[in-house]
This record gives C-alpha cells, structure tokens and sequence, in this order.
C-alpha cells in the first residue's frame, strides 16, 4: 500500500496561494477555517522562502494521541482521518499538532469551539458512502476515492506543492535536487514522519 | 627556400596543435565545471560528516529555526497561522499523557485505598459523649456556600476526569460512540458550571479565611498527628490544623485551577499555544491534587469523624463533638455565650471562633 505524504519544495514555491484557494473552493470549507495555509520566511528580503502547511498526516499523530474521545484513525495509505460525529470540540489536537493544522469553526458566544476541522488529503471521512452528500457537507470531497490527488497539489503552478505515495513524492524531489545541485530539504519531513528523503 | 617552407609548415603544425588542445580543454570543461555543484555538495557533505551532523551548513540552521518556531508571514488569518512548526506540542503530549494521566491516578487511586486501609483497620474517631446539647458551627449562610461549592465541584470533578481518563476508563465499557455522547455533553456542562463553581470558591474561600490563619496550638495538633494514630485530642480552635492545611490547599489549589481554567476555556481571547498547554498541565495537576485532598475531607466528615457530618447538615453539632475535636473553640463559644447554643438566637456566635 502507498504511503500519502506532502512535500513542498521550498525552492519553487512562489507563494501565490493557488493551494489555499483550490482547497477552500474544493471542499466549501467555511468562514475562518483553513486546512492549508502558506507561511513565507524572510518575506521581502534575499533568502525569502515560501512554504505551503497542511495537516502532514503524521506517523504517529500527537494529535490522534491526546484526543479524548479517540476520533482519530490513520487510513491504510496512511492518511489521518477524524470523526467528526465523536469529536467535542476540546481543541486538544490544535495543542498538540506541530503544523498547526486543526483548525474550529467558531460556535456561538464565548468562542466556544466547533468540531474540529482539517485536511483530510481529500480523503473524506468515516460518515456516509464515499463522496456522499453527508461525506462532503462533513469533510469535503473524497477525491481518493476517485482515484485522484489532492486538489491543492493538482493545481500547484510550480509543483514546488507534491502530494501522493511517499516513494514517488521522494524520488521527483530527489532528482530535481540532483539537477540544480542542491541540498534535499524535505521540509517537516523528520518531524511528521521521523525520516527525511 | 626549404628551411622557410619547414619553417611554415612547422608554425602552421603549432597552431594546429594549440588549436586542437584549446577545442579539448572547452570541451573538458564545459563537462567537467557542471560537475563541480557535485563536487561541492560533496565537499560541504564530508565536511559535515567530519563536524558531526549538518552544523557547518547555514541552510541545515536556517530549517532548524524553522522548527523551533519562527515565524513568517502568511495571508491566512487565524491564531499562529504564521507559525510553521511548534514542537512544543509534542513535549505537551508527553507530560499530558505521560505524568498528568498515570500520576494523577496513583494519587487519586492511592488516597482512596489509604483511607479504605485506614477505616478497616483504625475506623473513623467515634463521637465519645454525646451530650445532646447543640451548639451552631454552621449559619445558614455558609452551608449554603459549601453544598453549593461542593455539588458543584462534585460534578466538575467527575466530567473533568471523564476528559482526562475516559479514554482509558470509559471508551472500553460505552464503547466511542457512547463515550462520545457523554463527553460531548460533560465539556460544555464542565465548561459553564466551571464559572459558577469558580464564583462560589471564592467567596466561600473569603469568608472562612478567619478560620484559618495558622496559631501557636496548631504545632501540637501536627506533633501529634491530629490524633488519628494514638485516638487522643489534640488542641484546636473553630478549625483544627488539618483543616487549615486543607483550607490552603484549596486556596492555592483553587487559583490554579481556576485561572489555568480560564486561559483554556476562552479560545477566542488569542492565547497561543504554548499558553493553553501550560495551562492544561497547570488545571491537570491542581486539580488532581485538590481532588486528591477533597476526597480525605469527604472521609473525615462523614465516616472518619462521628458527628461531623451533622454540623454542615443542620448547622449544629453536639457540644460533646466540639470538646473532643475544637476544644478551644467551644471554650470561645461559651465564653461569649454561655449556654449551648441554638439556630437563629446564635448566627453570629460562631463567628469569633479561634481567629
Ligand atoms: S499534522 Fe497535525 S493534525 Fe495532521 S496528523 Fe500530524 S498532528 Fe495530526
Ligand atoms: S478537538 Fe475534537 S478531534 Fe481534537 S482532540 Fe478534541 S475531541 Fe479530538
């Protein structure tokens, strides 16, 4: 079985948001919630870099440890999925996670957290058939079950954004190093999966 | 004639020569210089290799404050979107999971089976003589205050162990869907009670505080252990020196958990991360502590200590209780009063105390 991963590759990401916006736009995602977001370093002086963060679906997932209710589950490509219909809103994961990627609509007064929300690597969730109506009002498109890739990857302008089986992902970076002679920096890599390419 | 012909002939050879030679070095070259990003990589790689880990490359440094938590800039609003790795997260996970989860249950677990041995094999203190003459410990007012604060805290203790353990203690008898809708029910309940209970405190918390301002007398009550070991009496006034202790812990207790509580419960006032996992741990401990202590004042003021629990019930206890437990007071009592006293004619009478 493939091993999903993000990769994005710093030297080409340009930080035009394309992802961001193909993600919102794929899964209507709502006010105030983003499951990918671009953070650009050094903005505006030599060395800026840019890199687009979503949830990286972790080997052992800090998140899936800490929840209370254990909604969490990883999916056989590896994929980490939550169920919404168990999850209360506790915020614990948003502790937890390294990349920031859990993310609550804002429910009533008092800033009470709504059911958590992430990227789902447009894998849908455990409600409903696959890409079922409750499917997609919950979690968004399932486009893995479609056979695709994530949309934000999809539409990357530059590719600097890869998404799918780890191996691959790591052997297209791999030789695009070798060509412009730099250093592999398959960034969040060791973090999310306790290895580099 | 010949030598000028060889003479050109040879020149015509040497450029010829150093022609060939110059199409060979461009060609070399321009395949080789390519190579030197190679040569170079490699270079700075054994150079590494040999300071032991990637200290010599500025970029490798570059990514490592990266994931120390930098900051950059980003388009998308929310808390510390502009923050691409946080790994203190994971250092949370290990002290939540870790100490806060297991030690906590020793504690909690450990107290219960303490006061278990303790009643089977010494029992609680039994009332000695009753006399049947009541005197007032507890105006209306306060035991209004403390069933209040105690129910209250009864059921935050309860929905915020459920959070803590449920995985573990729950989740394996009602199952995750079933543990899902007690939880989801048990946040919000412990989340708005938490204001009430918080109110309560401490004004509950002010009110008593003259009870519990430590005195000279106090000493001899800890040198001989409250005299639960031996079964004698030690000198105490309206409080004894256990109960300050207790009162103390409540107090600092009580802060902790009550601001930690607060840093967690309002998301949307912009506390970072780093705040709100401080203050998990903060809530975790203190209250695992308090509740550790609540749990020997509910066993010494009902079945650790006969006629104790009526106090706080009808706000009288029996004259023979107060001698044996808070002699001191009960000699303030009587000296301000005189006879037993009854509700309503003695509401201000308790008051004085030992303070
Ligand atoms: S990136 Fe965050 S949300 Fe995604 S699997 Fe890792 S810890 Fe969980
Ligand atoms: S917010 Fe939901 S998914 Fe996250 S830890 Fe709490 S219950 Fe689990």
């Amino acid at each position: 079985m493939a091993r999903m991963k993000f990769l994005c590759d710093s030297e080409r990401c340009i930080e035009c948001n394309g992802c961001v916006t193909a993600c919102k736009n794929e899964h209507e995602v709502p006010w105030g919630v983003n499951r990918r977001r671009v953070v650009t370093l050094d903005d505006g002086v030599p060395g800026e870099r840019s890199i687009s963060v979503a949830c990286m679906h972790c080997t052992d997932a800090p998140c899936a440890a800490v929840c209370p209710v254990d909604c969490f589950y990883t999916t056989d490509d590896g994929i980490v999925l939550h169920d919404k219909d168990l999850c209360i809103g506790c915020g614990y994961c948003f502790y937890a996670c390294p990349f920031g990627a859990p993310q609550y609509p804002q429910k009533e007064a008092f800033g009470v957290r709504g059911k958590m929300d992430k990227c789902t690597f447009c894998a849908g969730g455990p409600q409903g058939k696959d890409n079922s109506e409750e499917e997609r009002k919950k979690y968004g498109r399932n486009r893995i079950a479609e056979g695709k890739l994530p949309l934000c990857a999809e539409m990357c302008s530059t590719k600097a954004l890869l998404a799918g089986d780890g191996d691959m992902v790591a052997d297209i970076y791999r030789e695009r190093v070798l060509k412009r002679s730099g250093r592999p920096q398959t960034w969040g890599w060791e973090t999310a999966y306790q290895e580099d390419v | 004639m010949m030598t000028d012909a060889k003479a050109r002939t040879g020149g015509r050879a040497r450029r010829i020569r150093a022609m060939l030679w110059t199409v060979v070095l461009i060609a070399a070259g321009s395949m080789l210089l390519p190579l030197a990003g190679y040569l170079y990589t490699a270079a700075v790689q054994a150079q590494e290799q040999s300071a032991g880990g990637d200290t010599a490359n500025p970029r490798a440094e570059y990514w490592r404050e990266v994931r120390d938590g930098t900051t950059g800039y980003t388009a998308v609003v929310g808390p510390e979107t502009n923050v691409l790795i946080q790994s203190r997260g994971e250092t949370w996970r290990e002290i939540r999971n870790g100490p806060v989860i297991t030690l906590g249950a020793i504690m909690v677990v450990g107290m219960i089976i303490l006061l278990a041995v303790f009643q089977f094999t010494k029992g609680g203190a039994k009332l000695e003589h009753r006399t049947g003459r009541k005197v007032l410990r507890w105006p209306m007012l306060d035991r209004v205050l403390h069933w209040y604060t105690a129910i209250l805290f009864i059921i935050l203790a309860i929905t915020g162990l459920s959070l803590l353990w449920g995985r573990f203690a729950l989740i394996p008898l009602l199952g995750k869907e079933g543990f899902a809708a007690y939880a989801s029910l048990a946040k919000p309940v412990h989340d708005y009670l938490a204001l009430f209970f918080a109110v309560g405190l401490a004004v509950m918390l002010l009110k008593w505080f003259k009870h519990n301002i430590f005195e000279a007398h106090d000493r001899q009550w800890f040198k001989q252990a409250g005299g639960y070991l031996d079964g004698s009496h030690p000198p105490a006034g309206f409080a004894n020196g256990g109960e300050k202790v207790y009162y103390w812990v409540l107090v600092a207790g009580g802060a902790a958990i009550v601001v930690s509580g607060f840093w967690m419960l309002f998301p949307n006032l912009g506390f970072e991360r780093s705040a709100m996992q401080n203050a998990n741990v903060i809530h975790g401990i203190s209250s695992l502590v308090v509740i550790t202590a609540v749990l020997a004042h509910i066993y010494l003021g009902t079945l650790g200590s006969e006629g104790a629990l009526e106090g706080m019930v009808s706000g009288e206890v029996d004259e023979g209780w107060a001698k044996q437990h808070h002699n001191l007071w009960l000699e303030e009592v009587k000296k301000q009063g005189g006879a037993p006293a009854s509700e309503g004619s003695a509401s201000g009478r308790s008051a004085p105390a030992s303070a």
